[in-house]
């Protein structure tokens, strides 16, 4: 309980998605123009991370790693594959899901929701979790020793992806006002803008619980 | 059918590297672009994994775009995509262990790196096997030019070195010269590719 209350507190902060290390950069640009879309996206990503992860873990522990349904055969060189076909299934069941029990959620998403399927940071979280399960739980805070420290995780990561990109959305709406040099203008500023709130993030790196 | 070598063919090769590049002009991949750069042994190994990638999973789409079915292309293009990345992987882990171990990662995450969806959408499902071929090479390398820019700049100004051979010389140190220890860290891979889209559009006139 101890170690996932840890693991998710790093997750947003010391290891996170954004900031350390740029996983789902694509769509964060793209999408962060306001708040209100970021938002949504940020949610929408939230929530595929936490049914993706889980599932993929059980995948990796119980059917791809040896000594699981296949007795010894090694199969994790199955892992892409079977990780993103996992990924675009759940993303077209949770489309379909939402689309029938909250119409009005379905529309405030509109094409962010297939599009996850592709964000890296879904596929990210689902390759760092298949390292992180070799390492050992009771000397590394990296660690992911069991379901609960799999769904802190993906919960963690969620959060930290949604934090960053607000943050960079509200930022964004602010600077439409600023005067920025013609070249630098929108692409240019805003990597230098998320290069700084990187730096600002990595004060936290020597965080320890 | 145009010939091989003929004006179009040449601009679907030659565009990708400098006035629409995948990176700098339609912001894709930026992913892996950032995370890899640290140094430039990583950004090359990388930049060439993904031009070829890109090749093989344009020519392989574009050879089969008629059969498949629109609903599930997304699925398709995934699944040829990811088998490519394996095959791939699995190369980088027995000929370049120690450049596989540093990219970690980053290796799997081709995979739903954009710039191959967003050709294999816009370019393979459209065109001939040949033209896709030249349109992933162009692609990869106007990628692949770029991280090793970036990846160059980080190592020469973080670690003093390129490609682990030393560049700057004892005596600079000696006389109180200092690495950027900055330049290693994950920030200032965006500020840098800031700098160099800025660069890049003051000099390209939208």
């Amino acid at each position: 309980m101890e170690h996932a209350f840890s693991l998710f507190v790093r997750s947003i902060f010391v290891d996170n998605m954004i900031f350390a290390s740029f996983l789902g950069m694509c769509s964060y640009l793209a999408v962060s123009k306001n708040v209100k879309t970021s938002l949504g996206l940020g949610v929408a990503v939230t929530f595929v991370l936490l049914v993706t992860v889980p599932v993929n873990y059980l995948l990796q522990k119980y059917i791809l790693a040896p000594g699981g349904v296949f007795g010894d055969i090694d199969l994790t060189y199955l892992s892409f594959i079977l990780f993103i076909a996992v990924i675009a299934g759940i993303v077209q069941l949770v489309e379909m899901v939402v689309e029938r029990f909250s119409p009005s959620l379905y529309n405030a998403l509109g094409i962010f929701l297939p599009l996850i399927a592709v964000n890296c940071a879904i596929m990210g979280a689902s390759l760092f979790m298949q390292q992180r399960i070799e390492m050992d739980p009771n000397t590394s805070t990296q660690a992911i020793g069991g379901m609960l420290d799999a769904f802190a995780y993906a919960l963690g990561s969620g959060i930290g992806w949604l934090m960053a990109i607000v943050a960079l959305a509200a930022i964004r709406e602010k600077m439409a006002y600023t005067n920025v040099p013609k070249p630098l203008q929108g692409l240019g500023i805003t990597f230098i803008t998320v290069g700084l709130m990187a730096m600002a993030f990595m004060c936290f790196s020597g965080l320890s619980l | 059918m145009s010939k091989l070598f003929s004006k179009d063919n040449q601009k679907v090769f030659l565009e990708p590297l400098n006035i629409n590049n995948p990176i700098l002009i339609q912001v894709l991949g930026i992913c892996s672009a950032l995370a890899v750069t640290a140094k430039l042994e990583p950004a090359i190994v990388m930049g060439l994994s993904v031009t070829v990638i890109m090749a093989f999973s344009n020519v392989i789409i574009s050879l089969i775009r008629k059969t498949i079915p629109n609903r599930i292309r997304i699925i398709i293009q995934l699944v040829v995509v990811a088998a490519l990345v394996t095959i791939v992987s699995m190369i980088l882990k027995a000929f370049a262990y120690d450049v596989s171990v540093q990219l970690s990662v980053y290796v799997g995450l081709i995979i739903t790196n954009c710039i191959l969806m967003g050709r294999l959408e816009a370019f393979a499902m459209t065109n001939g096997p040949w033209e896709s071929l030249l349109d992933g090479v162009g692609n990869g390398l106007g990628y692949a030019w770029i991280l090793v820019v970036v990846g160059g700049v980080r190592e020469l100004l973080g670690s003093g070195t390129l490609l682990n051979i030393r560049l700057i010389p004892q005596s600079f140190y000696d006389a109180g010269y200092m690495n950027n220890g900055m330049m290693t860290m994950p920030a200032m891979a965006m500020i840098l590719l800031g700098c160099v889209i800025w660069v890049h559009r003051s000099f390209i006139k939208e």
